[in-house]
């Protein structure tokens, strides 16, 4: 069907579909749910970073009046862990504790209060195990046990995964350098803080388990719950309850999930279990803390030649999904910058502390950070401008970067040019104390491959039409970055309706057809390309049954679509001639994206039908005295392809600016004695409204060839130039690098100690450690302009398989 | 236990910091939430004044700018609006070993101040040294304040500083049963006020140091300056070495960078609050300098400027 001239809903900057609910009280959260006989529960954590557990004994918490069940590491054995390859967690543990906050065991009683004290009266027996508390512990031998077994991570030391790539001729890059540049970054890791605490509810009535969760990701935890407990995934039912915030750190399945669902079958009744906030501390999944170290070789006038990284992640006690964020650290710099030979290395560890995983920008605003600051001293080497210098090596669109990933749509230039312009950044006034920065960032809209290996769309869309008007149901779970809009959106500008007019059923594993679920920023352009497909195949059952009772044959496009009519009709009364023409109506779409990744093994993480882009200028004041940096405007351009809600693409922008801002100044995942150090809100430091900046938000369109209307992400992008930015103003005010986050004003203040005492004006780490990576694999680029993808790319890659074995 | 606000104690019940078998609530006394006086006698504030209130009290403002700033600094909108100027002067000292959650506390062990037996930030130390973390202390002792407190023995008005002890346990010396009801502030006779705090955000935060100041000058020269500091032990400390200073002298730029010198030496952060506590020990010497030139610029032209 041909492109619309004019879109009537899309573009529009219109409310919410789920706003009235949620600011009045009345929305549904996990928390809120109240069922008949329903049972509360608690779990018991490790009070250890690192022991074997010897004994449990729950026999008197048994007997206490109110209790209903207890379960220990024994009733809930089987391994369960996001990624296939990282089958490493269990629901309650029973031979060992990796982390302060491992789940131990959990009690199921009438009360909370009466569910706490019988955890109290729980025994188990330790034998304590030496802790692992840092990359450089977790590199060496451990002194008595690794954290994992070695059958499991197949690595020496507490390693979990190693990856080494070298794309193209690293050593003919340095060689045409004319300048090489080497740098060590250290980004701490943080935690999402999502205003809602996790919380799930469970029944299991006839032999059918259903439940309720805070929740990303309905079909993941689906799986899991189907896999740990043993039950095919028919007698599950997994709903997203009304969603008060995840950014990737609900994206895991979790034990508390697991635990209701088991405690409800072993009482016959509902069980609720909401974490408190320090659990949600320990529950984590968080940004890792990554140590970087890259060289750099450029040309005299600032051209890149060449670019190695090392990384090394501390993972704290799990897998999660850090299998991808090793890759993540590694893989997305090439789609910013165009560098002909790259090689990464990384190395991901388990410690003791709360386990990492996803947090919006996964894995890449670690190096995106490390990247732009090293881009920056490159810069001051040459005596050229920053901005120039990143700008002469900005890849252009549609080409194929040398780790194979492909960039269509690349608003890269126009981001910068809006920066740039409304900050006066290049006019800015020079002043002790003063300073601005610029950074820039890519980021995926979707993971061009599902969490495990499967031939089935990412996203599937049914729209029933009836009677009574028309419903859409989807797997994508709304967690507050518009998805139910965005679902409402597309639907009514197909079928020429208003928004409010489309019913929606969303993440319920029994009634919606499967969405891979709410991360790695791939809702809009998966469920929006599925839902578009399935509105559009609507609309023309809609326009025949209209066309047969207008009479028009042949070219049915004079029967136009829009302003709740059909042709001569009105919505309503067109879905009665289509009921009556064709019965029962509904119609389905779906999306998958295409192969894209290159002909090499890994090549599955980083690959994506299209990628966002964003530019950031940052001012800030900084104070020399006493270290403190205030940040006083930021001015961020976001190429989202296009804005199906402006509305909602704003807030996204300004809600990445300011966790940008937190992680940048002030977030920090502290350990102290093996302890998280301040698993709170109050003391775990997060900026509030007063300490947020203004933010001049821009919105570019690129109009992404593959995208739903054009469109691309918009959630996690604009976090990654903040970060930068911040560092980079503040090499401008004081003349001094911190080249590690978060930023305090005492590390301000020990960068200019060494400053005025003549050595090198920063403060961050001294070194890398030594790793020992393996050998690379090395793989051969891509031809910059090889745009295929699919089967094409496929039967390219066979027949350069054939060339090569013959 | 009394409770009035219960915005220091509801979070501490959570975190079972406290198990009383009783709480006895306050808000019932009505007699207790007014505000009587003027700046010329002196102003008598109720124990059960929300912090709100005492923020934007007029004849409050004008007469001892600094207190309405330190009850106005403390935490955020919602807990000024319930939270007590009784409270915030018998706020619970504050440790990031303390303020924890009980599972967490037994996880690293249990400290000094409950449950326990060692000080986790100084093992070595006999004592606790929790902080003492009121914003409006500091400026009601520095302004010479009296509270009342009312007990089974009758009614006592002291010094506002004459409660606090030098521990972090017993931090308040109240007799047992004992409530403090009132606080009167004295007239305003050419005294002037002002209150810094340092926190890492603009809202929420317990101060990790706070400067208050309160001083009177013969229009050219201080007659005398009194300076009290809260974040920086367990008590709220005085600086009189840098008060004696002060006294006799024009505040010029270098006389107060000196007193801040002077009255920064008592203050010793340690490590159990928010940032570094190296950082925070060089800050008070900021703090106290903003505190004293605010309190100084509160009528520019009089006073000397260096």
């Amino acid at each position: 069907m041909a492109e619309r001239q004019e879109l009537k809903v899309v573009g529009r900057p219109l409310p919410r579909v789920d706003a009235a609910a949620k600011v009045t009280g009345v929305a549904v959260y996990a928390d809120d749910l109240h069922l008949p006989r329903m049972l509360h529960c608690r779990i018991l954590r490790s009070p250890h970073p690192h022991a074997r557990i010897v004994s449990v004994d729950a026999t008197a918490a048994r007997r206490i009046p109110g209790v209903k069940a207890v379960l220990t590491g024994q009733d809930l054995p089987i391994r369960f862990g996001i990624l296939p390859v990282s089958q490493d967690e269990r629901a309650l543990e029973s031979e060992k504790v990796r982390y302060v906050g491992d789940p131990v065991a959990a009690v199921a009683a009438v009360e909370e209060e009466i569910a706490e004290a019988a955890l109290r009266s729980i025994r188990v027996e330790y034998e304590l195990l030496q802790p692992v508390m840092s990359i450089e512990e977790a590199l060496q031998e451990p002194p008595d046990e690794p954290i994992h077994d070695r059958a499991y991570t197949r690595q020496p030391a507490n390693l979990h995964r190693r990856v080494n790539y070298e794309f193209g001729d690293l050593e003919a890059g340095f060689a045409a350098a004319d300048h090489v540049r080497e740098d060590v970054f250290f980004f701490q890791g943080n935690t999402h803080l999502p205003m809602e605490q996790h919380s799930a509810v469970a029944t299991y009535v006839d032999g059918r388990l259903t439940l309720w969760s805070s929740t990303q990701v309905v079909h993941y935890v689906h799986r899991t719950l189907a896999k740990v407990l043993e039950l095919p995934m028919n007698r599950v039912r997994v709903i997203g309850a009304v969603h008060g915030g995840g950014f990737g750190g609900k994206t895991d399945p979790f034990s508390h999930e697991i635990v209701v669902a088991r405690l409800a079958m072993v009482t016959g009744r509902p069980v609720k279990c909401t974490l408190t906030r320090e659990e949600v501390f320990y529950a984590h999944r968080g940004r890792h803390p990554v140590m970087m170290w890259v060289r750099t070789g450029v040309t005299r006038g600032g051209r890149i030649t060449g670019q190695h990284w090392r990384t090394a992640l501390d993972g704290g006690a799990y897998g999660s999904y850090g299998a991808a964020s090793v890759f993540y650290t590694g893989t997305l710099q090439t789609v910013t910058y165009d560098i002909p030979a790259y090689k990464f290395e990384g190395v991901r560890v388990f410690t003791n502390k709360a386990p990492c995983g996803p947090k919006r920008g996964h894995g890449t605003p670690q190096p995106r950070f490390a990247l732009e600051l090293h881009l920056e001293k490159i810069a001051v080497d040459l005596g050229l401008d920053p901005v120039e210098l990143k700008r002469q090596n900005f890849v252009k669109p549609f080409t194929r970067s040398v780790n194979w990933l492909r960039v269509t749509s690349c608003g890269l230039e126009e981001c910068t040019e809006k920066v740039l312009a409304a900050s006066g950044y290049r006019r800015r006034e020079r002043r002790p104390g003063r300073g601005m920065g610029f950074a820039v960032s890519a980021y995926m809209s979707g993971a061009g491959t599902a969490i495990y290996w499967n031939d089935m769309p990412h996203s599937e869309v049914n729209l029933k039409v009836d009677r009574t008007g028309v419903t859409a149901f989807c797997g994508a779970m709304e967690i507050g970055q518009g998805s139910d809009s965005v679902l409402a959106l597309v639907v009514a500008e197909e079928l020429g309706i208003g928004p409010g007019e489309v019913r929606l059923t969303t993440a319920d594993t029994d009634l919606t057809p499967v969405d891979l679920g709410s991360y790695s920023s791939r809702v809009t352009f998966m469920a929006g390309n599925a839902a578009l497909e399935a509105a559009r195949r609507m609309r023309l059952l809609l326009v025949e049954a209209v066309a047969e009772k207008m009479g028009v044959r042949g070219d049915l496009s004079e029967i136009e679509v829009g302003d709740g009519r059909v042709g001569d009709f009105s919505f309503e009364e067109a879905c009665e001639l289509a009921t009556a023409r064709f019965g029962a109506l509904s119609s389905t779409g779906s999306y998958t994206p295409p192969r894209m990744g290159g002909p090499f093994k890994g090549s599955g993480v980083g690959p994506s039908p299209a990628y966002s882009y964003s530019a950031c200028v940052l001012a800030l004041e900084a104070d020399a005295r006493t270290g403190l940096v205030r940040v006083e405007r930021v001015w961020i351009a976001h190429d989202v392809g296009r804005a199906i809600n402006p509305l909602l693409v704003a807030g996204q922008v300004e809600g990445s600016v300011y966790m940008g801002l937190g992680e940048a100044l002030m977030e920090e995942q502290a350990y102290r004695k093996g302890r998280h150090k301040w698993p709170s809100m109050l003391e775990y430091k997060s900026p509030t409204f007063v300490d947020m900046p203004e933010v001049e938000t821009f919105i570019v369109e690129t109009i992404d060839p593959e995208g739903p209307y054009g469109a691309k992400e918009a959630g996690q992008g604009p976090l990654l130039p903040v970060i930068p930015a911040l560092n980079a103003a503040l090499h401008d005010a004081l003349g001094i690098w911190i080249d590690e986050v978060p930023v305090t004003p005492e590390k301000v203040l020990r960068a200019l100690e060494a400053k005025s005492k003549g050595q090198p004006p920063r403060h961050g780490p001294k070194g890398f450690p030594a790793v020992d990576y393996g050998a690379p694999i090395r793989v051969e680029p891509p031809d910059p302009r090889d745009m295929r993808v699919g089967e094409e790319l496929e039967a390219a890659f066979r027949e350069a398989e054939g060339r090569r074995l013959c | 236990m009394l409770v009035a606000g219960g915005t220091d104690l509801y979070p501490k019940l959570k975190r079972r910091q406290f198990d009383p078998d009783t709480l006895i609530g306050l808000s019932g006394l009505e007699e207790l939430r007014r505000v009587t006086g003027d700046a010329r006698s002196g102003l008598r504030l109720g124990a059960l004044v929300t912090l709100a209130e005492a923020a934007e009290h007029s004849a409050l403002v004008q007469a001892h700018p600094g207190y309405a700033e330190a009850a106005g600094l403390v935490s955020s909108p919602p807990l000024r609006n319930v939270g007590t100027i009784g409270g915030n002067l018998c706020v619970d000292t504050r440790c990031n070993y303390y303020d924890m959650t009980y599972e967490w506390r037994e996880s690293v062990g249990f400290c000094l101040k409950k449950d326990g037996d060692i000080c986790l930030v100084a093992p070595g130390s006999p004592r606790c040294w929790a902080i003492s973390s009121s914003d409006t202390a500091p400026v009601a002792i520095a302004l010479g304040a009296t509270v009342t407190l009312v007990g089974p023995e009758g009614e006592r008005e002291l010094p506002v500083s004459a409660p606090y002890r030098d521990d972090g346990i017993e931090y308040l010396a109240k007799r047992p049963f004992e409530v403090l009801v009132s606080l009167r502030l004295p007239p305003t006779d050419g005294v002037r006020t002002a209150y810094a705090k340092l926190r890492r955000r603009g809202s929420i935060d317990f101060p990790i140091a706070g400067a208050g100041v309160a001083l009177k000058t013969d229009g050219h020269c201080v007659e005398w300056a009194r300076l009290v500091m809260s974040g920086v032990g367990s008590h709220p400390v005085e600086a009189p070495a840098a008060g004696e200073f002060l006294a006799g002298k024009q505040l010029t730029a270098e006389v107060i960078a000196a007193a801040a010198e002077l009255a920064a030496k008592p203050a010793k952060p340690l490590d159990n609050a928010d940032l570094n506590h190296f950082w925070r020990k060089r800050m008070v010497r900021v703090l106290v300098e903003q505190a004293l030139e605010r309190a100084a610029t509160q009528d520019q032209g009089v006073l000397g400027r260096g």
